[in-house]
């Protein structure tokens, strides 16, 4: 069974971050722009398992747990990020990332 | 007891102590302020009875007790006390004298309302007067002697709410201090060339045979030797306090004082500490071959006799008659001092003490029972309505115009005038003596004529009558007239006693030598001139006391133009004031005006100029370093506002910068390793 | 062969998804386009022998997290109306080539490294009970962390998305009453 070389995952990851990056700072939905911080993650996590695929000691399991522990911390914070989407839309009546600059200095 | 010597420094330390506590008492303590005062006094002379016994068992001459006061690096300061014939004589008669006139005082001064101010500042003299006596150093008598100085001012001035009062103690006070630099300047001077100021330590005290030899042989720039030249200094010092003429001017204006105050400081005690600061310096003022400093003091002395007992005649002040008698008493015993040495001139001045003091003190009784009257014109036939006091002041009277045989002062001026018979340099000073116990008989009869004999004084005018003084007056008047006729045996030619004493030799009863020719010459001069004195006296002023009013001095009748001068005491007061005094404002309106103006100004200009630099201070703070500051502040609020522009609260931008900062971070870090 | 080629597939599929879910219009078609990229994630996983990973992908992510998502933009749909595209955001360009810079940095070290064209060794078999053992041994603390991360996230979700009394939402408030009052709120 013949693999891709790593440099095509890992091409594969770079492309998937720049989607997810290009959708973060580009949309106006606050939720999208979770969805594109979503990708990036998956793109970091499917570094690590390439890595570990084709790594020097994949016995060690080292990636994968790295990968497990990101998953759910992501789930984590995508609980919390759409409570307060959900919680912000509920005062503001909108999503619109550019209506809450109330920070601004 | 030869132990007494170590206690001697009680006798001052009491009234001291007394004085003090007396200071501290409140107005209304009169019993207690009178009690501390007369219980001082009488230890003072029971200790000083003691050290007189002392002195008559023990034949040492001479104790003393020396202490360092401080010591500096390569000399010490040493006081000391001692005890010999003379200081214990002198001892007994202050101490007895300030007790009869204390007790006097409770009477005299009852009325008064600072009644334990006085006997404040009478314990403080008595101390200073009995330091004086007992100093066995010069520094030490001065300081005594400015203490009595000091009292004699306050004493003065007690009724200071009186202008002529104040006047007169400021005036004794400075014609004193006169005299006192002088003391001062000789005292240095001595110090230095003997470098002791102690008299008698062991053979190294400056009245001492070695330091008076070195004195004697050392010479001044005048050519004159330098124990004259010293001596003549502490003279100056002397003729201050003992009111001898040119510095006589403020006894009698001292007389503004309570009767008391006279009784005991001009008349007894003060005033003769110059006298006693002569016979205690006396080893040094007669030292050497040819002591010219005596002669000047027996000049001075005889001068000073003729010349008050010529301004006593012209005089309408009961006390002022006695004063200018103290005066010229004074100056009899200077001349007693230099013509016939210590226990001459001693002799009188004990005996004109209880005298002089018993003639104050019966002034004192007639202006009380004269309710305040002063003016002998204003009074007369007192011989009747004070009985006891008129008994007393003629016993006084005759004992000062020295009445023959039965009366001190006969004995005392006698040997005087015998001493100066003998002197050797002139004879002038015996004439003038004699030419002074005329005056003075002359003078004293026409006091009492005018005080005790004559009308009344209600006939003429007065508001109420005389009457006699209460007894706690009179019975001292009655013991110092005992003293005033029975002192005088102690210093007859029969039995020279007093002289012996002195000078540590004994005496012995030779009833001849009385009878001896120059002696009994004398007496029967000096009782000739006192007799034509008083009968001239008698007749002149006897029929003018029975005058009313009496105006007209006879004297002034005869003799308007002398008499005129006799009245203004020779013009030597506004002498003074012309010379002395101006000069003296001048110098002082030149000072304020040296004060004021220059000194004030440079003041106020070196804060004027300290102010302008505050100033500038001020101005460079405020616009240079706070200015400085705030433009920093600002610069800085500046720069946080635009940074806080940067800041627009929108994530997405933020991702972008990061975003931006990733690659050019992934770019550094690739061409960094590249 | 197989490997290549279902992986070739697979990264197609994934990169078309997720452009997807970037770039359309409507909400709900990014969020299953989202789904669908997370799913393809999965297969490749799996077709990197990290079978238990991959799973695990599926169930956390496109079982979950997606859910979650597409909860999240229904109960925010009040905006419909307006376009939410990204025609409204202005400044999308920037952004992008921001995005194509990160893209460029971060190929530029993938395609110059030698290293990276190696093939991969003999596939290893984590069996699920090894997973267990490393999860119980190694890493039993970040275990139990992230036991209590998610336990906090879950309050903290809880707590954040709670509807208030006072937030006017209750039934029988017409919804320009409660624009009006939430609107009042609004004025801060």
């Amino acid at each position: 069974m013949m693999n891709p070389p790593l440099s095509h995952y890992l091409l594969l990851s770079a492309l998937l971050f720049s989607i997810g990056f290009a959708g973060a700072v580009a949309r106006r939905g606050a939720i999208l722009v979770l969805i594109g911080i979503e990708l990036m993650l998956n793109a970091a996590n499917l570094n690590f398992i390439a890595f570990w695929r084709f790594g020097a000691n994949p016995q060690a399991l080292t990636g994968v747990m790295f990968v497990l522990f990101s998953i759910a911390i992501a789930a984590a914070e995508v609980a919390v990020g759409l409570a307060l989407v959900i919680a912000i839309y509920r005062q503001r009546k909108t999503t619109r990332l550019d209506a809450m600059d109330s920070l601004k200095g | 007891m030869p132990h007494l010597i170590l206690f001697l420094w009680l006798v001052p330390s009491l009234p001291l102590l007394a004085a003090g506590w007396g200071a501290l008492l409140k107005r209304q303590r009169r019993r207690l302020a009178a009690g501390l005062a007369i219980g001082a006094m009488a230890l003072s002379w029971l200790l000083s009875c003691a050290a007189f016994f002392s002195t008559l068992r023990v034949r040492i001459l001479r104790q003393s007790c020396n202490f360092t006061w401080f010591d500096l690096a390569h000399t010490t300061v040493q006081l000391g006390w001692m005890l010999d014939p003379l200081t214990a004589i002198m001892l007994m008669m202050v101490t007895f004298l300030a007790l009869v006139i204390f007790i006097y005082s409770l009477g005299y001064m009852a009325r008064d309302q600072n009644f334990t101010r006085f006997f404040c500042f009478m314990s403080l003299f008595g101390a200073g007067m009995l330091g004086l006596v007992i100093a066995n150093s010069l520094l030490l008598l001065f300081i005594c002697w400015e203490l009595v100085g000091l009292s004699s001012y306050l004493l003065i001035g007690f009724w200071y709410e009186k202008p002529a009062a104040a006047a007169a103690a400021k005036k004794a006070f400075i014609t004193t201090r006169i005299g006192d630099i002088a003391l001062l300047l000789g005292m240095l001077w001595l110090y230095s060339r003997s470098g002791t100021l102690l008299f008698y330590n062991h053979g190294q005290g400056c009245l001492e045979q070695a330091s008076l030899d070195r004195l004697v042989a050392g010479a001044t720039m005048g050519g004159m030797a330098l124990s004259t030249a010293i001596s003549l200094l502490i003279f100056a010092g002397a003729v201050g306090k003992s009111g001898q003429v040119p510095l006589h001017v403020w006894l009698p204006d001292a007389m503004e004082g309570p009767t008391p105050v006279s009784a005991l400081i001009h008349a007894a005690t003060m005033v003769a500490a110059g006298v006693f600061l002569v016979a205690r310096m006396y080893p040094l003022i007669s030292a050497g071959p040819h002591p010219a400093a005596l002669q000047v003091v027996t000049w001075v002395g005889a001068v000073t006799a003729v010349f008050a007992a010529a301004i006593a005649m012209a005089q309408n002040d009961i006390k002022r008659i006695i004063a200018y008698s103290t005066i010229s008493q004074l100056g009899y015993m200077m001349m007693g001092l230099g013509v016939g040495g210590v226990a001459v001139g001693m002799f009188h001045l004990i005996t004109h003490a209880f005298f002089k003091s018993l003639l104050f003190l019966g002034a004192g009784s007639v202006i009380h029972g004269c309710h305040g009257e002063q003016d002998i014109r204003k009074m007369g036939g007192l011989k009747q309505l004070m009985p006891w006091t008129f008994a007393t002041y003629a016993a006084g009277m005759m004992a000062l115009c020295g009445v023959p045989l039965f009366f001190s002062g006969f004995w005392s001026k006698d040997a005087i005038l015998g001493a100066a018979r003998d002197w050797p340099f002139s004879s002038a000073p015996f004439y003038l003596g004699v030419a002074g116990a005329f005056l003075t008989a002359f003078y004293m009869t026409r006091q009492v004529c005018w005080v005790f004999f004559g009308k009344p004084a209600e006939a003429q005018g007065a508001q109420a009558p005389a009457h006699e003084s209460p007894a706690v007056m009179t019975i001292p008047l009655a013991i110092l007239a005992v003293f005033a006729v029975l002192a005088g045996f102690l210093g007859t030619p029969a039995w020279p006693w007093f002289d012996s004493y002195l000078n540590g030799a004994n005496a012995r009863f030779t009833f001849a030598a009385l009878f001896a020719r120059p002696q009994l010459l004398l007496l029967l001069l000096s009782t000739l001139v006192v007799g034509i004195a008083f009968a001239l006296g008698w007749r002149v002023y006897s029929r003018v006391a029975w005058q009313s009013p009496r105006e007209a001095d006879p004297l002034e009748k005869s003799l308007p133009p002398l008499f005129w001068l006799l009245q203004n005491k020779f013009f030597i007061d506004e002498l003074y004031a012309a010379t002395v005094i101006r000069l003296n404002t001048a110098f002082s309106l030149c000072a304020d005006w040296l004060d004021r103006v220059v000194w004030a100004g440079a003041v106020r200009a070196v804060s004027g100029l300290t102010r302008a630099l505050a100033q500038i201070n001020r101005a460079l703070d405020e616009s240079g370093i706070n200015a400085g500051f705030d433009l920093g502040c600002q610069g800085l609020r500046d720069t946080g506002s635009i940074l806080s522009w940067m800041q627009n609260g929108r994530i997405q931008r933020y991702l972008r910068v990061l975003g931006l900062a990733i690659c050019l971070g992934l770019l550094a870090l690739i061409w960094g390793s590249a | 062969m197989l490997n290549e080629i279902s992986f070739y597939l697979l990264a197609a599929l994934t990169v078309a998804c997720a452009v997807a879910a970037m770039a359309l219009r409507r909400l709900v078609h990014c969020a299953l386009c989202a789904a669908a990229a997370f799913a393809g994630l999965a297969l490749i996983y799996l077709q990197l022998d990290a079978e238990f990973v991959g799973f695990a992908q599926l169930l956390v992510y496109v079982g979950a997290i997606a859910i979650l998502i597409v909860f999240a933009v229904l109960l925010t749909r009040g905006e419909e109306a307006a376009p939410g595209g990204r025609q409204s955001s202005p400044s999308w360009i920037s952004g992008v080539g921001i995005a194509v810079l990160l893209l460029a940095g971060l190929l530029l070290p993938i395609l110059a490294s030698p290293s990276l064209q190696h093939g991969a060794p003999p596939a290893p078999v984590p069996s699920v009970k090894r997973i267990g053992e490393e999860l119980m041994t190694r890493y039993v603390l970040p275990l139990e962390m992230v036991g209590v991360l998610l336990t906090a996230a879950l309050l903290g979700a809880v707590v954040i998305a709670l509807r208030e009394p006072s937030d006017g939402n209750l039934p029988g408030n017409s919804p320009a009453q409660q624009r009006a009052k939430t609107g009042e709120a609004m004025n801060l």
